[in-house]
């Protein structure tokens, strides 16, 4: 449960961190408010994706 | 406490003179990983502007890179990673086992030295991200030597603790760049669409027109060489050819579970080189021209940007140093490895504190490449045509010969032969690989069949004297 959590909270950060940069180019946005919005996402992504990202071990001598 | 952190350091068993077992093998996912973060690198952030300043033209850029990353995927893939499987060795203790311990000291030596400089460029990109909010004076596209106190000791911390995480051993780079991997592209990606509209693209149909008139205009800046298609397919091409070709990658690849894993390179050539060369060439335009690396992604992805340069160096910079590591171990087998990368780890460091490493990147790696390609060829023949024509691999292993003579005069002979088609014939350097790969092919299989028949000889008269 907390794992899923984790993973929410960290693709919210990957979007928070792209997304933003096609609403600048659609003219939908301004360059500094991407920026902030960039490095929130930023924060998020490396707050959580370590807590689930290299926790999952693949069975030895898998094929 | 100091003793058990050394001993914990004593503990990292990374296999460096036996195969790697069955049970240390890895899946694809850390290989694409390892790819995509190793190739999604600080290094990207000045290759992409330095084709933008040698004068690309747009389509000789798309079309250039598109030919010469399927190459690279391919060499990858057919040359190298069939050999890393099939041996599970270092690249480093399958040439001792070709060419003796003392050539391949040498070659080593060679080798570390090369990835030590490759290394420092990385972390001297890193800094000129850390050095943003210090306001540090970053070197221009001129400037070959340290600029100031301030670039001195931004460099003296970054590479500390590019060290640090690279003497952690594979397992911790991996994890590393695993992390960064995907965050790391995305920036690379939305720095580029949101400078787009300072540029003139306000839609996908207006970008090919503003490319070629804005970006790659085929105008190089003044006092530097024209690049053309050619260039670029040789140049990505060979931008890692001392991984794929020259097989370094072979201490990388062994922990693959199938050949196939070589694909995995893909990530790397297309998500990385492709996407971040072409991503950073726009941002260099929209920067009006300013190449330094942290300074262009600030401008176009505020302090995230600068995060992801200053990671994007990290990322490169671990492996390389790890690679570096494995190649000064096999010549002092009985220092630990993290002893050995923290000498590396400090030579790197003062490599980098010189920033003619950043601004002549593109030559450096060219001639990197060049230096260690003759050894991959040595290699492949050994591995696939020898047996077949009767010769013996494994040649020094075998007659228990320190120095190989005939890999020996093929490495020297070829890069002699190489440098003399750049020095006389004006050929460049990043064309240097193709011909220089056969040639030591050539040069190998010949001086063998001479050098093994006469050793030979001589252990059959030698057996006939004791006889008697």
């Amino acid at each position: 449960m907390m794992q899923s959590i984790l993973k929410i909270i960290s693709f919210i950060g990957l979007i928070l961190t792209v997304v933003p940069a096609f609403l600048v180019f659609s003219g939908a946005i301004e360059l500094n408010f991407h920026k902030t919005l960039m490095l929130i996402g930023t924060l998020l992504w490396f707050v959580t994706a370590p807590f689930w990202m290299n926790k999952q071990k693949e069975p030895a001598g898998e094929a | 406490m100091k003793k058990t952190l050394a001993n914990q350091l004593d503990s990292i068993d990374e296999y460096e003179r036996e195969p790697v077992p069955e049970n240390k093998l890895k899946g694809l996912k850390s290989f694409i990983g390892m790819y995509a973060g190793e190739h999604t690198a600080g290094t990207e952030f000045v290759i992409g502007p330095l084709f933008v300043v040698h004068g690309v033209s747009a389509p000789d850029l798309f079309l250039g890179l598109l030919v010469g990353n399927v190459l690279a995927v391919l060499s990858w893939a057919f040359l190298c990673a069939p050999i890393a499987v099939k041996a599970r060795l270092t690249l480093y203790f399958q040439l001792e086992k070709i060419c003796g311990r003392y050539l391949v000291s040498g070659y080593n030596l060679v080798n570390a030295l090369m990835f030590c400089f490759l290394a420092g460029s990385m972390i001297a990109v890193a800094a000129t991200a850390v050095g943003i909010p210090f306001n540090i004076a970053m070197p221009g596209l001129d400037d070959l030597y340290p600029t100031s106190i301030g670039w001195m000791v931004t460099v003296f911390l970054v590479g500390s603790v590019i060290t640090v995480v690279a003497i952690l051993g594979y397992e911790q780079i991996s994890r590393f760049a695993n992390i960064c991997a995907p965050w790391m592209i995305l920036v690379f990606v939305a720095a580029a669409f949101a400078v787009m509209p300072q540029l003139g693209i306000t839609s996908l149909d207006s970008f090919w027109q503003v490319a070629q008139s804005r970006i790659w205009t085929g105008v190089p800046v003044e006092g530097f060489s024209k690049f053309t298609f050619w260039h670029v397919t040789f140049f990505a091409w060979f931008a890692n050819m001392a991984m794929h070709i020259g097989m370094g990658d072979l201490s990388i690849l062994r922990y693959a579970r199938k050949w196939q894993y070589g694909f995995a390179s893909t990530a790397g050539m297309f998500i990385g080189h492709v996407m971040a060369w072409i991503a950073s060439g726009i941002l260099v335009a929209a920067a009006s021209g300013e190449v330094t690396p942290g300074p262009i992604a600030y401008s176009s992805a505020g302090v995230a940007g600068a995060i992801c340069v200053m990671i994007a160096g990290w990322t490169t910079a671990n492996p390389t140093i790890y690679r570096a590591g494995l190649a000064i171990q096999s010549i002092v087998p009985s220092v630990k490895r993290w002893k050995v990368t923290l000498v590396v780890g400090l030579v790197t460091t003062i490599a980098a504190l010189f920033p003619a490493l950043v601004m002549r990147l593109l030559d450096f790696v060219a001639l990197y490449g060049l230096v260690l390609m003759p050894m991959g060829a040595i290699i492949f023949i050994d591995f696939y045509i020898f047996p077949k024509i009767g010769l013996r691999s494994n040649y020094a292993s075998v007659v228990r010969s320190s120095f190989n003579i005939a890999a020996g005069v093929t490495w020297l002979a070829t890069l002699l032969l190489c440098l003399s088609l750049n020095f006389f014939q004006g050929i460049e350097i990043f064309f240097l690989g193709l011909p220089g790969w056969f040639i030591a092919a050539t040069l190998y299989i010949v001086i063998s069949k001479f050098y093994q028949q006469k050793i030979t000889e001589q252990a059959e008269v030698k057996i006939s004297a004791n006889a008697l």
